[in-house]
Formats: C-alpha cells, sequence, structure tokens
C-alpha cells in the first residue's frame, strides 16, 4: 500500500447529524493537510475517529500498511497502538507537571531534552503550565506529542485559544515546527488563512461530509460546488515571490503560464514565499486602460468565461495567471464584456492578503489533481 | 480512660481506611468514567450504608458470616477460627459500613480530572493504568485525601454495626464507642466523660482537616 491515509467511516452522531466521511490524504506530497470547514462541520469527530478516541458506526481506516479501524474485520486499535499524537485546542497540559515533565511524560530522557532545546523551552523546564503564555504552552503540547515518536499529528483548532496578533503571528511559526517534527500532521481549522499559511493538502468539510480535498490553492482556485466556494470564500490564490519593497509597500512577483504580473500590497514583514488571497468581489473590471486611480494593480487579462450567479456575474481572466472577479450582473452587461477580449482588472492594494508559506511547493504537488 | 479499646478502635481503623482505599479506587474509577447506563444501580448500592440503620446491615453481616453460610464455612476450612465476634468479622462490616465515605469522595474528584487530559495520555500511547496512576491519582489527591479521614473517622465512631457483629469483647471487639456505653450502663459517668471527650476532639479535627484541604490551602474567600 502506498503511503497515504484512507478513511472511509460514517458515525451518527445525532438524529439530524451525521458524520459521513471518505478521505484520501497522500502523505508523501501532503507534510501538513488542513481539514477545513464551518464549525459544526464534524472536523473534530473525524479527528477524534483518527485518534482512535471515538469509534465510528461503519467503515475502515488505514494508516500506510495498518489497518487501524475496520468494522468489517472488527478491528478497532486503541488510541495507544495508533501512535497518533492529538493537540487539543487549550493544548491540555497536565497541571500537575512541570514544562520538563510533560515533554518527557512520553519521550526518552534525552528524546525530551533534545526537544526542550529545540522548542525554546529550556528557560522554562521548571515552570508549571498555568505560568506560562498560550503560545509556550502550544510549543510544550507540540514537543510533548513528539516526544512520543507519533505516526500523525491531530491538531485541533492549534491557533484559537491565541489572541488575534499571536495567532497570526504563530501560523507560520507552526508551519515550520511541523515541517520540523517530520510527521505528517491533520490541522483543523475554520480560518481561510490559516489554511492558507499552514496546509499542502487541504481537505473541506461541509455538514459532516468531505465535500473536496486536493492541493491548498487548488481547493482554493476551483471549488468543487458552490457549498464549498462559499466557505472557502476566497476565490484567488495567487503563488507569489517577494520582489521588492517601495514606499511602504510590498511589490510581489506572480508567475503565470505566460510572463509574470507584479501586485503591490501592503507590506507586514512577510518574506521568501507567499500566497496572495484576493477575493473575487475585490477584483473590479473597467476597459479604461491607463486612467489613473487609487487603486495600486491594474493587471491586463483576457475574460474566459462570463457566468451570470443571480445578481452577480464572475468573470475568470487569464492574466498570465488565473484571476476570478465578481461584478454585478448589471456592470458585466454595461461593460458588454465578451469572451476573449482584453480588459484591465483592478486590485486595490489593501484587497490583497498574505498568507506566508514556509516550503516552497514541490512540482509534483503541483501536478496533483 | 479504655485505651486498650482506643487501641483497639485505632486499628480498626487504619485497617478499615487501607482495604477501602485499596478497593474503593478501582470502583469510584469505573463509576466516574464508566460509560454504562445501569451504573446508578452500582451508585445506590454503594450509598446504602449512608441511609441504611447500623443494625440492619449488621444483621445481614452477621448471617452472611455466620459458621452456616457460604462464606463463613469457607473461612473456617481456609483458617480454622470464625467470623462473627472476631476482629476480623468486625473488620469486614467496617468495610461495608464506611464505603460511601470512600468512594463518594474519590469518584467526584475522578469526574473533575479533565477528560482530555486522559485522552492526550492515551494518544502519548500510555496504558489506561499507567494514565490512572500518574494523571487521575495525582490530580484527585485531595478528594483520596478527604474520602481516607472520613472513612477513618467514620469508622472510630461506629456503634451499630460492631455490636451487632462484634458484640462487646476486650482487646477484640471492645471499641471506644461501645466501651462508652459500657461505662454508662455501669453509671461510670466520670470515663463516660473522658472518652467522649477524647472522641469528640478527634472527630472535630478530623472534620476540620477535612475542610481545609477542600478549601484549597488557608484561602478563607475565593481571591481570584
Amino acid at each position: 500500500m502506498a503511503d497515504q491515509l484512507i478513511f472511509q467511516c460514517r458515525k451518527r452522531l445525532s438524529k439530524a447529524f451525521e458524520v459521513n466521511a471518505d478521505l484520501l490524504i497522500p502523505l508523501d506530497r501532503a507534510p501538513v493537510t488542513v481539514l477545513f470547514g464551518p464549525s459544526g462541520a464534524g472536523k473534530t469527530t473525524l479527528l477524534r475517529m483518527l485518534a482512535g478516541l471515538e469509534r465510528p458506526d461503519v467503515g475502515s481506516i488505514a494508516f500506510r500498511e495498518h489497518a487501524w479501524f475496520d468494522a468489517a474485520r472488527a478491528i478497532h486499535l486503541p488510541p495507544q497502538e495508533r501512535r497518533a499524537g492529538f493537540l487539543f485546542q487549550d493544548y491540555a497540559l497536565f497541571p500537575h507537571l512541570t514544562v520538563a515533565e510533560n515533554v518527557a511524560y512520553a519521550a526518552p530522557r534525552q528524546t525530551a531534552r533534545e526537544l526542550l532545546a529545540r522548542f525554546g523551552l529550556s528557560e522554562l523546564a521548571a515552570s508549571k503550565p498555568r505560568a506560562i503564555s498560550g503560545g509556550q504552552q502550544q510549543r510544550v503540547a507540540l514537543a510533548r506529542a513528539l516526544g512520543a515518536a507519533p505516526a500523525l499529528l491531530l491538531l485541533d483548532e492549534p491557533l484559537s485559544a491565541l489572541d488575534a496578533a499571536t495567532r497570526s503571528r504563530m501560523r507560520y511559526e507552526l508551519r515550520r515546527m511541523l515541517l520540523a517534527g517530520g510527521v505528517p500532521a491533520i490541522v483543523v481549522t475554520h480560518d481561510r488563512m490559516e489554511a492558507v499559511a499552514l496546509g499542502d493538502w487541504m481537505a473541506v468539510m461541509v455538514d459532516g461530509r468531505i465535500r473536496q480535498a486536493g492541493p491548498v490553492e487548488e481547493v482554493f482556485r476551483r471549488p468543487a460546488d458552490l457549498q464549498v466556494a462559499e466557505s472557502v470564500g476566497v476565490e484567488n490564490v495567487l503563488a507569489a515571490e517577494i520582489a521588492g519593497r517601495e514606499s511602504g509597500l510590498l511589490v510581489l512577483r506572480v508567475s503565470g503560464q505566460v510572463g509574470e504580473a507584479r501586485i503591490q500590497c501592503v507590506d507586514s514583514g512577510e518574506t521568501g514565499l507567499v500566497f496572495a488571497c484576493i477575493r473575487a468581489e475585490d477584483v473590479a473590471i473597467t476597459r479604461q486602460m491607463d486612467r489613473v486611480s487609487s487603486a495600486r494593480n491594474r493587471l491586463a487579462g483576457r475574460v474566459r468565461s462570463v457566468m451570470a450567479e443571480g445578481a452577480l456575474a464572475r468573470v475568470d481572466l487569464d492574466c498570465g495567471f488565473p484571476l476570478v472577479a465578481l461584478v454585478t450582473a448589471q456592470s458585466a452587461g454595461e461593460l458588454a464584456l465578451r469572451e476573449g477580449e482584453i480588459v484591465s482588472a483592478v486590485v486595490k492594494a489593501t484587497s490583497v492578503h498574505l498568507a506566508a508559506h514556509g516550503a516552497v511547493p514541490t512540482p509534483e504537488r503541483r501536478d496533483l489533481q | 480512660m479504655d485505651w486498650q479499646a482506643i487501641w483497639l478502635s485505632a486499628r480498626l481503623a487504619a485497617s478499615t481506611t487501607a482495604i477501602l482505599l485499596a478497593l474503593g479506587l478501582p470502583i469510584a474509577y469505573w463509576l466516574a468514567f464508566s460509560p454504562r447506563r445501569w451504573k446508578f444501580l452500582v451508585e445506590a448500592l454503594v450509598a446504602l450504608p449512608l441511609v441504611l440503620p447500623p443494625t440492619v446491615l449488621g444483621f445481614y453481616v452477621l448471617l452472611a458470616i455466620g459458621p452456616r453460610s457460604p462464606v463463613g464455612a469457607l473461612y473456617a476450612k481456609l483458617t480454622g477460627g470464625m467470623l462473627p465476634f472476631s476482629f476480623q468479622g468486625l473488620l469486614l462490616a467496617s468495610v461495608l459500613y464506611s464505603f460511601p465515605f470512600t468512594v463518594q469522595p474519590v469518584a467526584a474528584a475522578f469526574a473533575a480530572v479533565d477528560r482530555k487530559l486522559l485522552e492526550v495520555s492515551w494518544c502519548l500511547g500510555v496504558s489506561r493504568a499507567a494514565t490512572f496512576r500518574r494523571v487521575i491519582v495525582p490530580l484527585s489527591l485531595r478528594g483520596i485525601a478527604t474520602g481516607a479521614i472520613l472513612s477513618f473517622a467514620h469508622t472510630l465512631g461506629e456503634f451499630g454495626v460492631v455490636l451487632m457483629v462484634g458484640g462487646n469483647i476486650a482487646g477484640i471487639t471492645r471499641t471506644v464507642s461501645i466501651s462508652i456505653y459500657d461505662q454508662v450502663e455501669a453509671l461510670n459517668y466520670g470515663a463516660a466523660w473522658e472518652t467522649s471527650l477524647f472522641l469528640l476532639s478527634i472527630s472535630f479535627t478530623v472534620l476540620a482537616l477535612t475542610y481545609a484541604l477542600q478549601r484549597r490551602a488557608w484561602t478563607v474567600w475565593p481571591i481570584n
């Protein structure tokens, strides 16, 4: 069997709600998988079934060569035999143990010492969990989980317990730590910026079902259906490099199949590879190619399709890379957009949201799906 | 003062508490964490000595351990002795009588432990038994101490069950409370005064200690 996690399980939680999820994660190509969806979609239940903390009604779970659960063969491995490290939302550190004792809870002494040093916790070693900050608690929880040499890490809304400022700082930090840990991870989140910043692979869960799974940009760019589109919310996710900084703005280079485009956005200190996220309704379309305006970004693009969605029209543009604009049906009519025409897409610098991304996407990752 | 009776009561109370801790902790664990629907029946059974007249409990115990009962016959075969009117018989009755005093506070303490801590431990590969020892017990020490103290104090003061099962044999089954009863019957009020005062002060100290334990250190009003 390949390096995969295959999850096909059903569990009825109440009369009205059932988790019925079918998910395949190619672990070799997806070091970090984001399980994304609105609250109440069943994400936490799925995670608990993976860990062995909850028993599905029917189905099977296979991790690499091992059957973790198989209703037909009456296999249900206890959590101890699955070794899936579980990080709870509030980290669930042992309150009666010090930081060092928490990390050493299931780790050999030498490993625990190395983890303390690696996660910058050596100075807090003698502190009790309640005396340290939320970000530090998260590092302790992650170090403790890695100490047990887990096969898989499961993180339930790992950043939700932090305040807003720490949260955005910790996104990149968490991804770096997860990659350094070398253990495949599944991260539950309902925050789209978190999903983009953390994940390589993304599974969207709505109403107890996995609606779509694939590389993160792919899911954002081509949502399988309207519900996925609604829940992911951001239509344009562009892999970009930072080309420079001028007058307080950041200049991004977005590479497409033909040439490249430059996009300006507000500088908030990112470096390296980033994803530029632009909501479709923040993209305006004009035929006046050179009029001066307050918007910083004007991108020439060819109209590929115009689709009416109620009072709105979804315009797919080819600017060397795909760009989706959502305009009112009335504007679309007045502009008389036709396929193949060259128009100008206008985006304000403040409408471009950046998500820093630690690792360079590997070529094969882009080929998937 | 009847030092012999005091010494006997202390021995009985200490042995009862030790046995109750060994038996009560697993049962409290089961009561706190079992998903079984019918566990309320076990809860009711455990709480029974709280409302049952000691004479009723004593009567049934006496019948159950008598030489003609299976338990009594087995005991006679193994040891050659008899359970009724012996220290061992008294011990058995005391364990039953004080059961809820150990199990209830301990079960409450176990149930108050955050379930996520147990699940984290299991996911880290630590067995249920080791998780019990390394997480649940350390986080429930206060409840366990309360249960132990209450069981000790309750055994020290029991009367009806002792009288039914143990009778009144000096040095073997004559506990403090029986001794006081004897002294009053003999119109020896001075001695009764002394022994009663002794029992009263022990009981008060024990209860004060229990409440202090439950109140987290010495804060009188919750500051935070």
